[in-house]
């Protein structure tokens, strides 16, 4: 059966160009970036390539960007960095819908006696931006918030809230790992001070991540080793997976600039208007104006996350759900609650996430199964019936 | 992803006797659209007083659907005597076995068709039984007695995966460890009596932290929380603004409003909502 993939904001197909940038120092290029031969002296050419691509994809400067193992350490190197480099400001400000990967670390800080401000959002998952200026103070270390929303694909106004936090002289973070290569990024217009993305994101390797620190901000290293990013992240460099994570963001580039992610929305749109018309009782999760342009929650009433996803894997078709089933956890996401999305709907919200790799063939596909699937389960439900009776 | 095994997946897909029986005998209705799954279970007997038909509505997950559709096909051809002796273990063990974490979807459908006998027999749907424990999914004492010793579990996490009770905000695992401890016999040192507080004192705090601490959170959706009044460990209020109108408010007032003001005056502090 061929595989349908639309959870691209879970992780995307590495490049067949990627792969093949990598392949070499996977075999015979074996050296180590560090030693004084030419042999590792090489490879650290080639890293050094590396770090210009992925420089010129978010607009800044090599030095500004070290390679990390994933998005979760990046994002726990800024916070903790900021933190240590204000050692006098105990609040953090933060945002309520924010990635797991962020939002644990929170719970730990809080432990140690930081105070974690989690700024709301309204029921189009926007920022509320009066909020969230307002709880700035003489003990904010660090506001960190993520650019666009891996369960909605909303889009958060980095450049102004940029602007405003550092006016008032505070660190600000983006956890960027969802909009990198999927719209422009550029770190001089936004003026951000640290910046996380993840390489699977965005067609490279998994186990790649980059934390963009902007020259002359304070830091101090997360993992203590040797020399290697300039003694900013010890450890011997992924090799492979930089060289492949330069390639990947010399493409995003590539992509961006000849606008290919229009192509994307243009399907995403396709599926989300095709759908909201054929299925009665859905709806949109988020606003749809300032939005990634390949993501689009939709939910579907009165039916259950977990079952539509495993309905459409008969078909090949993955998505993701904020369902509780889906996850372990008997609560449905903590994005959709923010949002005040209602029980009814929340439980059977799914994530159609596309990449330049989706085809009109495969949405067609999407657009004819999804109907009968939720018909289907909508049969099973006691509360469609309820609902039609009341309707009748 | 889940490991179900195949007669589960079975179950799912090709789920049996789903639809109402308009002449039902016996109806029995379980969880709610809040706790994201929900059964309602009916049968009919047939001159024999055995289990002629038996039929399902579920909304939930992969497992609910399939415990439901397991369930309508083992009480067939049983009397309602031979029906009340299924477990929940023999559901999930027809089932060739549930995910840990979803054998609360085996213990939904032995509740519904417990619920569906005692209607039959005309039991007065019973006032819930025993004092609320969770909160968040309205699990009792009993309730969580019950399924700790059938299934011998022995950690609050066990409890969870089988009723849900402390999946949500956290706040009733003391007393779910309580009656664990109760049935394994293990006695834990009490917990800490917070230092008395006068009446006055009591109200003031009560009022201190509405105002500085959950009205400001409430803000934020435009509700807005007042204190009537004070009884003992009784806090009455109303609810006002966005709040008032808001179907999530009785969540609100005990996931969050309660616990914030047992975490800031009280660990005794139950809130009521009066109009």
């Amino acid at each position: 059966m061929d595989v349908i993939y639309l959870d691209n904001n879970a992780t995307t197909k590495v490049a067949p160009e990627v792969v093949e940038a990598m392949l070499p120092y996977l075999s015979e290029y074996y050296g180590n970036p560090s030693s004084m031969h030419s042999f590792g002296g090489n490879v650290g050419a080639k890293i050094k390539e590396a770090r210009q691509q992925v420089a010129n994809l978010i607009g800044a400067s090599p030095a500004e960007i070290i390679f990390t193992s994933c998005g979760t350490e990046s994002d726990g190197t800024a916070i903790r960095a900021a933190i240590e480099s204000n050692p006098d400001r105990k609040q953090i400000v933060t945002s309520r819908v924010e990635h797991p990967a962020i939002k644990n670390l929170y719970e730990n800080l809080s432990k140690q006696g930081y105070h974690v401000t989690f700024v709301p959002v309204d029921n189009e998952g926007r920022l509320d931006l009066d909020y969230l200026y307002k709880c700035l103070n003489d003990d904010t270390a660090i506001v960190s918030l993520m650019w666009a929303n891996n369960e909605t694909g909303v889009i958060f106004p980095v450049e102004e809230i940029s602007r405003e936090v550092k006016d008032r002289g505070i660190i600000f973070h983006t956890d960027a790992v969802q909009a990198a290569g999927k719209i422009p990024i550029d770190v001089n217009t936004t003026g951000v001070d640290m910046l996380s993305l993840s390489g699977h994101k965005f067609h490279a390797p998994k186990g790649i991540g980059v934390l963009y620190v902007r020259k002359g901000t304070k830091f101090s290293p997360y993992m203590i080793g040797g020399h290697q990013e300039e003694g900013r992240r010890g450890g011997t460099e992924n090799v492979a997976s930089i060289i492949g994570l330069g390639k990947a963001a010399e493409l995003a580039k590539q992509h961006l600039e000849e606008n290919s992610y229009a192509c994307v929305s243009e399907l995403r749109d396709k599926l989300e208007t095709a759908l909201l018309e054929r299925v009665t009782n859905s709806m949109v999760n988020g606003e749809t104006k300032n939005r990634l342009p390949n993501t689009s929650s939709i939910a579907f009433e009165y039916v259950e996350g977990e079952a539509i996803l495993l309905m459409m894997n008969e078909y090949g078709i993955c998505a993701s759900s904020g369902s509780a089933c889906t996850s372990g956890s008997l609560e449905p996401s903590h994005v959709l609650r923010a949002m005040g999305v209602p029980f009814t709907a929340a439980h059977g919200s799914i994530r159609f996430s596309l990449s330049r790799y989706t085809t009109a063939a495969e949405i067609d596909f999407v657009i004819e199964k999804m109907p009968p699937i939720i018909d289907r389960l909508r049969e099973l439900s006691p509360f469609w019936k309820k609902k039609a009776g009341l309707n009748n | 992803m889940w490991e179900y095994t195949d007669k589960v997946k079975d179950h799912f897909l090709n789920p049996r006797n789903v639809g109402i029986i308009d002449d039902a005998d016996g109806v029995g209705e379980v969880g709610s659209l809040a706790c994201g799954d929900a059964l309602t279970f009916y049968f009919k007997l047939d001159e024999n007083g055995k289990i002629a038909d038996a039929k399902f509505q579920t909304f939930g997950c992969a497992s609910a659907i399939a415990s439901s559709s397991a369930l309508t096909e083992m009480v067939k051809g049983l009397t309602l005597e031979e029906a009340k002796k299924i477990t929940n273990e023999d559901l999930a063990e027809y089932l060739g076995g549930l995910p840990k974490e979803k054998m609360h979807c085996s213990v939904m459908g032995r509740d519904a068709l417990e619920k569906a006998i005692s209607c039959h027999l005309g039991e007065a749907e019973k006032e819930v039984e025993g004092e609320i424990v969770c909160e968040c999914f309205g699990v009792t004492d009993i309730e969580i007695d019950r399924v700790v010793r059938e299934n011998h579990l022995s950690t609050i996490e066990d409890v969870t995966d089988f009723v849900k009770a402390g999946g949500g905000c956290g706040n009733c695992h003391d007393r779910i460890q309580e009656i664990i401890d109760g049935i394994r016999g293990t006695v834990h040192p009490k917990r800490r009596k917070s230092p008395a507080l006068t009446n006055l004192q009591k109200i003031k705090l009560i009022e201190e932290s509405i105002e500085r601490e959950i009205n400001p959170n409430l803000k934020k959706d435009a509700g807005r929380l007042e204190l009537v009044d004070v009884d003992g460990n009784r806090v009455l209020v109303r609810m006002g603004g966005n709040c008032a109108s808001c179907i999530k408010s009785p969540v609100t007032l005990k996931h969050y409003v309660e616990s914030k003001l047992r975490e800031l005056v009280a660990p005794e502090i139950v809130v009521e909502e009066v109009q």
